[in-house]
């Protein structure tokens, strides 16, 4: 039984892409699974994916969970770049609006 | 790639925090550990206005306003009623900032843990009001700036030492307290699952950086979570039915690693520097007393 009416949005229908200055580009070359971007992330804008056509260091990561970067939502604050111990993310200038 | 904390996310993105808010860490992990069967209270605070205006939402859980000096009358009441519907397996949680618990919310939240009601208190410690403009706070900490106390000629910064609600909650015997600092997310989620294990009311405190009120940059946000804990200037410590325990680093760094890389601690000088250091190891060693269980008052 609902007592009280609710309605309610999602805060996700909200791009926040516009906000950022810098954005993070991960090097997948480098990058090793840790996760640890992902943990940190304010925006909740890294996810974790598998299986999609990246560079891999070797074979054994083709079948690995890999972060990536939801360019919709993601502030470009930089924590990310600044927690990855193997200097995976590099933060990028955003092109002329 | 093993997780080390819980993959579920109850946090949204598209939120309209800042850019590195440490108060949205603080929730995602808080969340995360609390899971899907939650209700979430804030009063006045950041996160009255993180999730943006009606009718959206950045939590997937039901999600409580409350005004700014009730956060602790709120959770007792929604407790109590959740109980009443049978529900005693939701987790009420209070998410207040740290205005609205050191300040404005003192005695509402002194009196729910007084009540012994089966909630939870998070603080999410900024260390000034920085919803409304990084005015200071009791919770501000010694030397810091703020708006209301612009350093200026006369050099009026805040001359006050911060305080520490965690240690007023163990003073007032509250049966689970614990300080955590999104830093160590890790450690973060066991408290709280720890908390959950505890019958009564739980306290937490979590610092959680403020990138425009503490004048750096965005990307240092977990950085310096981290250096307040490596610096012993936010030490992190469990208090479970009267045991406590203190997490120790063995190689404590100098508080100026702490101090140097904040706008508002800019103007200190050499001298202020040393009497933050010194009430700095002078809080270490009264915790390591209690640790001993020697009493302090």
């Amino acid at each position: 039984m609902v007592l009280v009416p609710t309605a309610y949005a999602p805060s996700s229908n909200n791009k926040t892409s516009s906000w950022r200055t810098t954005k993070p580009v991960i090097d997948y070359g480098k990058c090793t699974r840790c996760m640890i971007c992902w943990k940190f992330c304010p925006d909740v804008a890294i996810g974790v994916t598998q299986g999609m056509n990246l560079e891999f260091p070797n074979e054994r990561f083709a079948k690995m969970e890999a972060p990536y970067i939801d360019y919709d939502y993601c502030k470009g604050c930089g924590i990310c770049a600044n927690e990855c111990p193997f200097d995976a993310i590099d933060m990028v200038q955003e092109s002329e609006m | 790639m093993p997780f080390s904390i819980p993959k579920e996310e109850y946090m949204m993105s598209g939120h309209t925090a800042c850019a590195g808010c440490g108060a949205t860490l603080a929730m995602r992990y808080v969340m995360k550990a609390m899971g899907e069967k939650t209700v979430v209270t804030v009063p006045a605070s950041c996160w009255a206005v993180i999730p943006g205006n009606y009718p959206n939402t950045a939590l997937k859980v039901p999600f409580i306003y409350t005004p700014f000096a009730s956060t602790g009358a709120t959770i007792s009441g929604i407790r109590e009623a959740l109980n009443e519907e049978g529900k005693e397996d939701y987790n009420v949680v209070g998410f207040a900032g740290d205005g609205g618990t050191a300040d404005i919310g003192l005695q509402a939240l002194s009196a729910a843990m007084e009540r012994g009601h089966n909630v939870f208190y998070i603080m999410y410690d900024n260390e000034a009001y920085m919803n409304t403009g990084i005015q200071r706070s009791s919770s501000t900490p010694y030397g810091a700036w703020t708006t209301t106390t612009p350093v200026g000629k006369d050099r009026v910064y805040k001359k006050e030492n911060k305080k520490v609600v965690a240690d007023m909650m163990m003073a007032q015997k509250v049966p689970y307290v614990a300080t955590a600092s999104i830093a160590f997310p890790e450690d973060l989620i066991k408290k709280i699952q720890n908390a959950k294990k505890v019958k009564g009311p739980k306290f937490i405190q979590i610092l959680s950086p403020c990138p425009p009120g503490w004048y750096f940059n965005s990307e240092n946000t977990v950085k310096i979570a981290r250096l307040a804990v490596e610096t012993r200037i936010f030490p992190l410590y469990e208090y479970i039915e009267g045991k406590f325990t203190l997490y120790k680093n063995p190689n404590p760094l100098p508080v100026e690693k702490y101090l140097e890389i904040q706008g508002r601690f800019g103007h200190l000088s050499t001298e202020e520097i040393q009497k933050i250091q010194e009430n700095v190891n002078k809080r270490w060693e009264e915790l390591l007393d209690r640790e001993k269980g020697k009493v302090i008052t």
